[in-house]
């Protein structure tokens, strides 16, 4: 175990430099004017130009530049958004908001999620299991922001069940919550259910059901155990696109997250501010990547010493 | 779609010479390249026309076909659809809902709703199909050359297949795009390949890993072998008879993927960072619908329909499409 995490996260070392670096390249040194997007709609006057070249270390060759860079953003320095405001004050004070939507929306996932795909799992062919199948393939299909605004509309705003917007409140963030959790939710439901209708033809199973043990014991401790190792894996990897879709999410609840920052940041052309905050967006999803496969050596006794 | 392609080395649980003599099926949608085709040999059944017999009697891969060639159909030819100019605009039925000279309704300028919908299709597919054959061409050729050749070769190009795997492709195509945005007065052609680059760029790390895997497995075929052992080069053994093998896996991704590159675009093109306004985009009618939600949805609800309607007919392809390759389902 101590062998697995000490590879993994030597692996991980280049994967981070490797990542930031291109987004430092395509963000400040390709070709084309990297102040285009800075200033909004307007061209940048030239006074700004200099202070940002110096600010940025523009003239330096690109490996120092870069190697600045990284000093900056590791001791927490993001610069500035277009009001002044320091962006990493702006990235802790929303990241909360940000965490307990993803959070909730998590949870919804794993408790409908499995449900779901258990119960089509276990009768295959079945009423239930055709439903899911045809409910998540809609869900899949239907983009977020659809999704998102079309909720909003009917369970906030027709049938007011809900808060039409974020008010601060947990029972605000249920509605969003659920939204951004669908995608997943959907591809949640359909892997248990492929992996337990395999898993319930195993030998294991057949073994357990032989010795005459209950139905109930057979699937939910044999059967269950090994089909979540692969859901587990899939939430993990699939944090991206939930950081991803918080950015649709918060936009369309109001949502004073990380994800609104950028939001509000791409309506109103901070290219600087959206880079900032997407960068660290994409650390934590590689971060999240990490943990989640620690936690897979940990369950999964096969994996832990090879 | 990949019917000349030969797959000796498969375990192919049928047996007798009951199939189809192997003419590439009437409807095949893509075209046969000729040089895979004049590669399958075997008269029998290949892994392909098994695939494609399958298919043909699967209605899921109907239905979604037909879907996808009238959308197809409308993207080429949006003319033949409707009569009205995209881009006239009245604003004196600004919002105006559905009615019957209007099926469904205007938007916010005035423009007929139906007319810029159909015109919409042409900027999805368009954005969904090269990018698809981007990552497909880009994916395999890394892929191949990091099976094929394994040691270092193989060490440098997976690590750097897993830097750009490491980026999620939606919060990827915002950097780019917040990068180079794009305004007004670009033209569309420059738009459109700003955002197919973008998730380009960003979206062939599985396909290679595919094709990586697939090339290993089936390097060590004896037809490979026999083709080295006759002395044929690098080049020949990979695009005759390793490629040509390894296909499949990475076009059932291609399939899949496809509709969820639309998905990926509209949201981009909704986030105000996709496409932008001279393009007519379902992303961008969604976007400013969403200010008007209240009193008038149908500007929200039929090119939201179009949309999803046209990632689920993509997604119900690539279903079909992996159900026929998967030889553990025969």
């Amino acid at each position: 175990m101590g062998r697995y995490v000490v590879r993994r996260l030597l692996q991980m070392i280049p994967v981070v430099i490797g990542t930031t670096f291109i987004i430092y390249v395509m963000v400040w040194t390709l070709p084309g004017d990297p102040f285009a997007a800075k200033c909004g709609d307007r061209p940048c006057p030239e006074s700004y130009i200099s202070a940002m070249t110096e600010e940025y270390n523009l003239n330096d060759p690109l490996f120092i530049q870069y190697i600045k860079y990284m000093g900056n953003l590791l001791t927490g320095d993001f610069g500035q958004t277009f009001s002044g405001a320091s962006i990493s004050e702006e990235l802790i004070s929303r990241y909360p908001v940000t965490l307990k939507l993803a959070l909730t929306a998590i949870i919804f996932e794993l408790i409908i999620g499995l449900l779901a795909g258990v119960l089509a799992g276990i009768r295959r062919g079945g009423f239930i299991d055709n439903l899911v199948l045809v409910s998540t393939l809609f869900v899949v299909s239907i983009p977020v922001f659809v999704i998102g605004l079309v909720a909003q509309i009917m369970f906030g705003v027709q049938l007011g069940w809900f808060p039409v917007t974020y008010s601060g409140d947990f029972f605000s963030l249920l509605l969003p919550a659920f939204v951004l959790g669908s995608l997943s939710l959907a591809f949640v439901a359909r892997l248990m259910r492929t992996n337990l209708v395999e898993n319930l033809r195993s030998d294991y199973v057949r073994t357990a059901t032989a010795k005459g043990l209950a139905r109930k014991r057979v699937i939910g401790v044999h059967a269950l155990r090994n089909s979540m190792i692969p859901v587990v894996t899939f939430v993990g990897a699939d944090f991206g696109s939930l950081l991803g879709g918080s950015i649709v999410t918060e936009g369309i609840f109001n949502i004073p997250g990380v994800g609104n920052m950028v939001f509000q940041g791409i309506n109103r052309h901070e290219g600087g501010t959206v880079t900032a905050a997407v960068t660290v967006l994409v650390l934590v999803f590689l971060l999240v990547n990490l943990l989640v496969d620690l936690l897979y050596a940990v369950l999964d006794p096969r994996i832990r010493y090879d | 779609m990949t019917s000349g392609l030969n797959e000796p080395n498969l375990p192919d649980g049928r047996s007798g010479a009951q199939t189809l003599p192997d003419e590439p099926g009437p409807d095949v949608e893509a075209p046969e390249t000729p040089e895979r085709a004049d590669s399958g040999e075997d008269k029998a059944h290949s892994l392909a026309g098994d695939a494609l017999r399958d298919l043909l009697r699967s209605p899921v891969f109907l239905i979604s076909a037909v879907i996808i060639s009238v959308l197809i159909v409308m993207a080429v030819f949006p003319s033949l659809f409707t009569n009205k100019d995209p881009h006239f605009c009245d604003l004196q039925f600004s919002r105006q809902g559905p009615s019957g000279s209007a099926w469904f309704g205007y938007d916010l300028q005035g423009c007929d709703v139906y007319a810029r919908t159909i015109y919409g299709a042409r900027a999805s597919i368009l954005v969904g199909v090269c990018t698809t054959i981007f990552i497909t061409i880009v994916g395999s050729l890394i892929g191949m050359i990091a099976g094929y050749h394994g040691g270092w070769i193989d060490s440098l190009l997976s690590r750097f297949t897993d830097i750009f795997f490491g980026i999620p492709l939606l919060l990827g195509g915002i950097i780019v795009l917040a990068t180079f945005p794009s305004d007004v007065g670009t033209p569309a052609w420059q738009t459109i390949g700003k955002v197919v680059l973008a998730l380009g760029v960003l979206g062939w790390t599985s396909v290679c890993r595919i094709m990586r895997s697939t090339v290993i497995q089936v390097k060590h075929a004896d037809y490979v072998q026999a083709a080295k052992a006759l002395g044929g080069g690098t080049r020949r053994i990979l695009l005759r008879h390793v490629l040509p093998n390894a296909m499949a896996p990475a076009i059932v991704y291609a399939t899949i993927i496809l509709g969820v590159f639309i998905g990926v675009e509209a949201t981009l093109s909704f986030l105000g960072i996709g496409l932008q306004e001279p393009v007519i985009s379902w992303g961008i009618a969604i976007s400013d619908a969403q200010t008007y939600i209240r009193q008038s949805p149908h500007m929200l609800l039929f090119p939201g329909a179009f949309l999803s309607v046209t990632v689920l007919a993509f997604i119900m392809l690539g279903d079909a499409v992996r159900d026929a390759f998967d030889p553990k389902l025969r």
